[in-house]
């Protein structure tokens, strides 16, 4: 078709009007409508999620933030402290003593011990600390908050409840499907289970009196009413005079051996409760029931409290959740940024300086900006595995220590340094330049006296940005095996072993305790509190120093 | 003792500092206008000859201080004594005897060990006063000749320009070495590696179970490297990650630059950055603790078991941390569509949503799969979150409710703990990082051609 044709072809005369134009106008508006609510719902889905993560963290690490402690009164008993040497008295039984107000009467020696366990196992410690720092105290009674262990803790917190349901879910169902079957009766006074059973001749014998295993029969029987239950739960059902019931009736009428008869079975108590529409509860296993006794003596006496847990700061880590704290870790992270930062900071604006302002534009030079930006990209994982081959491996280095984190570190933190500094250099005008050498100062004197100062609100905002991501990384930090554990911040140094925050974190995530979920949420959330507390820094400094020029 | 080394060599260098000043304004009784440079630059001038070669010496003293004396160890052993040892063996002597040299001696050392622990723990001592002895010599004669430069005319600021030209070179060049290091240390291990296990069976193997016998006597299993398993876990996961960030972030991006009031956009794109600069241990940590619970227990509402680490929870996470990436990269990609394409679209009557996508979006693809791409090689290189949350078997499925394995997951179980750098359980995690430390550069540089491409297309 030639383009005369084209042209000379009528339009059909389009109406807009119609309502066919007006349908498809308004399927094309709808359209971007649409659009436009993806992006929004989009948007909200991401900024959704990090409020979930936010919230998720702040409520489960918020109860970290405080410890419940007792007061217990203690007499430090000069037959069991030695005034001379008291580090090694028996402290033990000193913090038993004190317990005594609140164990209930008549409680045997298990008991006894129980009751030390509301308290965290460390309490001797605290309590022999606290006698050899004041030796004048033996002898008097003392009164030291004591924290408590870590159930007793959660217990408090209302984390964990101090009774469970006493019956699963599944176990809800399965009676339920009897009560439908109308198995279930009152009996006697008691509620019961109406089942068919076969005596079987081959398991009873009819003695007298008759012997057999009576409990296994009575569980088969009521197996056979829900077959496809493969749960040994079911039988928790059969309360414990269950299998008497049956021997009972045999005993009465031993002619039902051989023979299928109806027996009534009464059904465990918590069973019971359900039938009678209450929902049976147990004490949560984790407590014994003298334990709670002597904790809730402990509450009605008023020496039970939850002060901030300054612990959580000043403590390293512990093997008891109520005992750890985040000094190691925050040490260990302190000297690894300050290795990186002393080796990142002027490698980093030397290397900078080179290439922006010396550099001549060869192979060399392109080799080593590709090798920047390419290490910009590099996984973690991989900077965790040089580290690993080169400085542990290959030079030796002690394995786990702040010198070679840092180290590792400063080789990831390289690249971002570089780059900003390159774009602060960048940033100065070429006015400032030619003013300096035009006054005679040679090309070092230009950059190190007028440009360098000039730039360094942009430097030291890049380095900031770059040691907060170096703070966060962990991945590098494991694979040297900076996740020891340090139980005292007394012997870190910066070739000793060391943790470090993130690392810290990892290992508290991993630990079984409940009380370290919590204590995992607040260490993120100091963390967190680093970085947002380094970026807001880093943008004061962008923005109280930077020229526009 | 290194640490008290280095700062002495350091205090040295300031102190030749100040005695190059003061020699400097002797030289000219005092008139400092007479000196071609000014009194600092000889100060300098005299530091640098003392610190830099007396305190690279010692860095490079310690590099090879523990080869010499391995080396000579072995030649002072009584002849015969590592006849037909091979490579393992004899490293194996050598930390025996060393160790017995720190005083942890288990078990009875034999009398020949016990002699080489002694000349072991003798040469230390003498290489250690040595390397004191030489590092301060090398400083002083740096400090004599250095010193005996200064005149009147001596271009000292020449001098000290140089040296720190030289110096940044150096600094430079670390970005080399940084690489250099990377690729000789993972390419050295993963070919004693590949020495032990056929690379056939590592590439194409099906089934991964690095868990050898240590020690003898150990119950472990046979132990197999076929990855085949582990690459298809990390494939499912970041498959996973990116159904979840694309969506997300292409949307967000879409409605941030063309739909959005600047102040929505002003508040919004620093909100979403947030997600990139959250640490991702803490990812890790949410996966764990909100994210998989959550999963689990729709999962049993509707009746479908999902496993408390599978890779959809794993995978979910990244792709929440994932979102930044795109929408930024997606972000810049469609501001950077010239503006005439945008109004031309709109003279025709196309509405804004159709002007994007018949018009932004197909003139931004380029930038947008260059964005995608980094950030596939960003969930192929994740660590943290796969860790903390993906399995630890590896397992040969495409199901994203059952627990798979990553690569990177791998290289942490493999390497955490104590290490030997002679069992194939170790080499294996070099091997693993080869291959991702390979397919994330070329995802990086493919990424960086494409979107650099399509920007000189534009300009």
């Amino acid at each position: 078709m030639s383009d005369a044709q084209t042209i000379n072809r009528q339009p059909r005369a389009a109406n807009w009007a119609s309502d066919a134009a007006r349908r498809r106008v308004r399927r094309r508006y709808a359209a971007d409508r649409r659009l436009q609510a993806y992006g929004i719902i989009a948007i909200a889905l991401a900024v959704g999620l990090l409020g979930i993560l936010v919230t998720s963290l702040v409520s489960t690490g918020f109860p970290a933030f405080v410890q419940t402690k007792v007061d217990l009164a203690i007499y430090v008993d000069p037959s069991k402290v030695d005034p001379k040497d008291p580090a090694n008295g028996n402290f033990r039984a000193l913090v038993r003593e004190a317990l005594a107000p609140f164990v209930p009467e008549g409680a045997t020696d298990k008991q006894k011990i129980d009751v030390t366990k509301i308290l965290t196992s460390d309490a001797p410690y605290i309590v022999r600390d606290y006698v050899v720092d004041h030796p004048d105290t033996v002898g008097k009674t003392v009164t030291l908050p004591i924290a408590v262990s870590d159930p007793y803790d959660q217990l408090q917190k209302g984390v964990i409840p101090k009774e469970v349901d006493a019956l699963s879910w599944s176990q809800v169902r399965y009676f339920e499907r009897l009560q439908t079957r109308g198995v279930v009766a009152e009996e006697g006074g008691r509620t019961s289970l109406k089942l068919e059973v076969y005596v079987d001749p081959a398991r009873i014998a009819a003695g007298p009196p008759p012997s057999g295993d009576f409990a296994a029969v009575a569980r088969d029987s009521l197996q056979a009413y829900l077959p496809d239950v493969h749960d040994t739960a079911l039988f928790a059902m059969l309360a414990d005079d269950a299998p008497d019931a049956l021997a009972n009736r045999v005993a009465e009428d031993p002619s039902l051996i051989g023979k299928t008869a109806q027996v009534i079975f009464p059904v465990a108590k918590p069973f019971a409760q359900l039938a009678n529409g209450e929902s049976p509860k147990v004490l949560n296993p984790r407590f014994t029931s003298t334990q709670i006794e002597a904790f809730d003596t402990m509450v009605a006496k008023g020496v039970v409290h939850m002060p901030f847990n300054w612990e959580l700061f000043f403590n390293a880590d512990s093997r008891f959740p109520e005992r750890a704290g985040l000094a190691g870790a925050v040490t260990g992270s302190f000297y690894a940024l300050l290795v990186c930062f002393l080796l990142s900071f002027p490698i980093g604006i030397a290397a900078a300086i080179y290439l922006e302002e010396f550099a001549p534009k060869n192979r060399l030079t392109d080799l080593i900006e590709v090798n920047i930006n390419n290490l910009a990209a590099v996984p973690s994982v991989v900077f965790g595995l040089l580290g690993l081959a080169v400085f542990l491996g290959y030079f030796g280095l002690p394995r786990s220590a702040p010198l070679v984190g840092g180290m590792v570190l400063s080789l990831m933190t390289l690249p971002t340094i570089i780059i900003a500094t390159r774009a602060a250099l960048k940033a100065v005008p070429p006015s400032i330049r030619e003013a300096a050498l035009g006054i005679g100062a040679s090309k070092h004197q230009v950059i190190l006296h007028h440009v360098l100062p000039l730039a360094m609100p942009g430097i030291l905002t890049g380095t900031i940005i770059g040691m907060a991501q170096a703070l966060g990384e962990t991945a590098p930090l494991l694979l040297i095996g900076m996740n020891a554990f340090i139980p005292s911040v007394e012997s870190m140094g910066i070739l000793e072993p060391a943790t470090s925050l993130p690392t810290q974190i990892y290992s508290w995530a991993d630990s079984p305790e409940r009380g370290f979920v919590s204590r995992t949420s607040a260490a993120i959330l100091v963390l967190l509190g680093f970085l947002v507390v380094m970026n807001i820094v880093a943008i004061t400094l962008r923005q109280m120093f930077e020229r526009k020029w | 003792m290194i640490g008290y080394v280095l700062l002495g060599l350091i205090a040295l260098s300031a102190l030749s500092y100040v005695l190059g000043r003061r020699r400097a304004i002797a030289a000219v009784q005092g008139r400092e206008p007479e000196l071609h440079s000014r009194p600092t630059y000889h100060g300098a001038f005299v530091a640098a000859w003392v610190g830099i070669p007396s305190i690279l010496l010692v860095l490079v003293w310690l590099v090879f201080q523990g080869t010499v004396i391995d080396t000579l160890l072995l030649w002072s052993l009584p002849p015969g004594t590592t006849d037909g040892l091979d490579e393992g063996q004899v490293d194996l002597l050598l930390s025996e005897i060393r160790s017995v040299a720190a005083g942890n001696v288990f078990g009875e050392p034999s009398l020949v060990v016990q002699a080489a622990a002694e000349r072991y723990q003798a040469w230390q001592t003498i290489a250690r006063y040595a390397m004191v002895a030489t590092a301060f010599s090398v400083a002083l004669l740096g400090l004599l000749f250095a010193s005996r430069r200064i005149n009147p005319q001596f271009r000292a600021r020449h001098g000290a320009e140089r040296i720190l030209t030289g110096l940044m070179i150096a600094c430079s060049l670390i970005a080399i070495l940084t690489t250099l290091g990377i690729v000789l240390s993972l390419l050295f291990e993963a070919l004693r590696f590949f020495d032990r296990v056929s690379p056939l069976e590592f590439f194409f193997g099906l089934n991964w179970e690095p868990q050898i016998p240590i020690r003898e006597g150990q119950v472990t299993g046979g132990g197999s490297f076929g990855a085949i398993p582990v690459f298809a876990g990390t494939l499912l996961i970041s498959l996973i990650a990116m159904l979840v960030a694309i969506p997300i972030g292409l949307f967000a991006a879409i409605y941030l630059t063309e739909y959005a009031h600047a102040k929505v956009r002003a508040t919004i794109k620093p909100v979403l950055e947030l997600l990139a600069g959250i640490p991702t241990v803490v990812y890790g940590f949410f996966a764990v603790l909100t994210v998989a619970p959550a999963l689990r227990e729709f999962g049993e509402t509707i009746g479908v078991p999902i496993a408390p680490n599978s890779a959809l929870a794993a995978g979910a996470v990244m792709g929440v941390m994932i979102i930044p990436f795109i929408s930024s990269l997606s972000d810049d990609a469609i501001a950077a569509v010239p503006r005439a394409m945008r109004d031309g679209s709109y003279a025709m009557g196309a509405t804004r949503g159709e002007t994007i996508t018949k018009v932004l979006l197909p003139a931004a693809l380029p930038g947008i799969m260059g964005g995608i791409l980094l950030a596939v090689s960003r969930a192929i290189g994740e660590t943290m979150i796969v860790v903390m949350a993906a399995g630890i078997i590896a397992s040969l499925t495409a199901n994203p409710l059952e627990p798979v394995t990553t690569v990177t997951v791998q290289i942490v179980t493999l390497l955490i703990g104590d290490v030997e750098f002679d069992n194939p359980k170790t080499l294996a995690a070099f091997a693993l990082g080869l291959v991702l430390f390979v397919v994330t550069l070329a995802l990086n540089v493919l990424a960086l051609h494409i979107v650099r491409k399509y920007r000189e297309q534009y300009e």
